[in-house]
């Protein structure tokens, strides 16, 4: 057996080793993809493929009335998923996380207290807020209520000026002290000694934030940036359990997401009709999307770890 | 030289505990309704329990058969991480331990996985489930997740065989070690921690998983927790005592995990925060 720096030859029977892996992947994961995006150019009959078709099913997705209303009504939902996370999830766990980092007595009691909720299965999450949330006799009213504010009190998932920021904002609670946790393990990464020492140049809080911990905390700042918008363009659970998959209340939370699912199994109400080029379409305009953003992460991880 | 509780700190208990409490309220008000008659969540739910009615929690076990649910998660959760773990551990012990040609293109196959949105291949998997005849089974799903899980399997794997010593392999390989030995029983112990991290992330969320399961399972009796909540959302939407009580059996099994262990459970999902 030849023996060089970089590693041993491989005797035969040893790609043994990688073939059960790289078929289950192959067939399941790469075929599936690859073929979602070759559906989106042929017409479909049920399922059923027929012929060659082009880009003609993404123009009736981009162009076409009622597809493009409803494919534009979703954009503008997950764009604002996305903003608003941003904000409540990022901005709040990054706030959480500076808090806890002070070594306080009983970081550990905080630090599991707002990391709990991420333990649910987001259907759970989500079936329990409809019940919180209900108009008559969810727990939010009842308290609002009581406290004297029932001029706030509404049906806050029947009302479409406020169901898609209660979705976003459910979302928040779930996922902040995860974020929180992210943004943890990127500041106690930073060195003592650096914050020291701009302490002793005379930085202020406000300084040593912006101009030390903000530049050092670069990495768990990109790697969330990138994960809360893949989340968000990929907003499915929480708007199914609790708002069924049309997005209700009159599409008001309509994501991307809930419309692929109509155009590929077909709506609630059997309504709308399962169209599989039209739904491949849509996947691969999300596919690109989503590709584009997390292939950067991707490029990203690979200068900070393992080389292949 | 501790300085004495100052108003800083003071104020920053103060908003740690308001936000702790905004966290863990919903959850408190979960687990108590889950104890109230229908009749006291829909008049009384803020204060205390009346007394503890467990009704709810025997119907959950005797009609709704949480436990079939339970037991198809554990099934399909344990399978599934189970079959990543090896055939991960596996291929990446090949990519990293060997120098062979394709090395290279062959890793960064694996890597492209890492960018893939497994949702959006959903029409492709549910046709080639139908055609294989595994729609309403527990295969769909394992196979569904095996393959989304292993790329990052292979990413975290690879980079940890790549840091043992190479003096080791040789050791072993002179002493008349076979490939499958050196793998097993000497290569394979050593990478236990990074095991363990990918082997939770995955758990987590194959156990909370609800779009593959909505997809690809039809049966009362194959349904994992998740989708066992849709059903029960749907059928009884009415009985708040009921729909609470399942709401806290299914929360509960993953908290306890966490409580025991959870220093591995926030090093697996922190180590998740880089698969997209």
């Amino acid at each position: 057996m030849k023996k060089r720096s970089g590693g041993n030859s491989p005797g035969r029977g040893a790609v043994l080793f990688v073939i059960p892996a790289l078929a289950i992947y192959t067939l399941f994961l790469v075929y599936p993809i690859v073929s979602a995006l070759a559906y989106s150019l042929f017409q479909w009959n049920g399922f059923l493929r027929q012929s060659f078709s082009g880009f003609a099913n993404f123009r009736r997705l981009l162009l076409v009335e009622p597809f493009s209303s409803y494919f534009i009504n979703a954009l503008k939902h997950n764009g604002l998923y996305f903003l608003l996370s941003l904000v409540a999830q990022n901005g709040l766990g990054l706030a959480l996380a500076l808090m806890i980092n002070t070594r306080l007595k009983g970081a550990g009691f905080f630090k599991t207290a707002l990391f709990l909720p991420r333990l649910l299965s987001v259907v759970v999450v989500g079936f329990l807020w409809s019940l919180l949330l209900n108009p008559s006799f969810g727990v939010v009213n009842q308290i609002l209520r009581a406290i004297g504010l029932e001029a706030l009190a509404r049906p806050w998932l029947g009302d479409t000026q406020t169901a898609l920021v209660m979705i976003i904002l459910v979302n928040a609670w779930f996922a902040v002290g995860f974020a929180m946790l992210v943004y943890l393990a990127g500041l106690q990464s930073i060195p003592d000694e650096y914050l020291e020492a701009a302490r002793l140049d005379g930085a202020n809080s406000l300084q040593l934030f912006w101009r030390v911990i903000l530049p050092l905390l670069r990495p768990s700042l990109t790697i969330m940036l990138v994960l809360t918008f893949i989340h968000s363009f990929e907003a499915f659970d929480l708007v199914f359990a609790m708002e069924g998959s049309a997005g209700g209340p009159y599409y008001s939370t309509d994501t991307l997401a809930t419309f692929f699912y109509r155009l590929a199994f077909g709506g609630a109400s059997g309504t709308e009709l399962t169209d599989i080029g039209l739904g491949s379409a849509l996947a691969t305009v999300m596919f690109l999307i989503i590709f584009g953003v997390s292939s950067l992460s991707v490029s990203f991880l690979r200068r900070r770890e393992v080389q292949f | 030289m501790k300085p004495r509780i100052s108003w800083s700190t003071t104020v920053l208990y103060f908003i740690l505990s308001l936000l702790a409490v905004l966290s863990l309220y919903p959850l408190v008000v979960m687990v108590l309704s889950s104890f109230r008659s229908t009749a006291e969540i829909l008049t009384d739910p803020l204060s205390l329990p009346h007394h503890l009615d467990l009704t709810a929690y025997v119907k959950i076990w005797q009609t709704i058969k949480f436990g079939t649910y339970l037991k198809n998660s554990l099934v399909v959760s344990v399978t599934s991480v189970f079959l990543i773990l090896a055939l991960g551990s596996m291929a990446a012990f090949y990519l990293a331990r060997y120098n062979f040609r394709h090395a290279n293109v062959l890793g960064l196959y694996f890597l492209a996985g890492l960018m893939i949105p497994v949702r959006l291949a959903i029409l492709p998997l549910f046709l080639l489930m139908r055609n294989l005849g595994l729609l309403d089974t527990h295969f769909s799903l394992i196979l569904t997740y095996v393959a989304s899980g292993l790329p990052f399997a292979v990413f975290i794997l690879t980079g940890f065989f790549r840091t043992l010593p190479r003096e080791l392999e040789d050791a072993a390989r002179m002493d008349g070690c076979s490939e499958l030995m050196l793998y097993y029983r000497i290569m394979l112990p050593l990478v236990r921690p990074a095991l363990a991290t990918v082997g939770i992330m995955n758990f987590i969320n194959f156990w909370n998983d609800f779009f593959f399961p909505l997809i690809f399972l039809r049966s009362e009796a194959l349904k994992t927790i998740p989708l066992g909540m849709a059903a029960l959302f749907g059928e009884h939407e009415t009985e708040w005592g009921l729909l609470f009580a399942g709401l806290t059996t299914s929360a509960l099994p993953m908290v306890l995990l966490f409580l025991l262990a959870s220093r591995q459970f926030i090093r697996g999902l922190t180590a998740g925060a880089v698969k997209g």
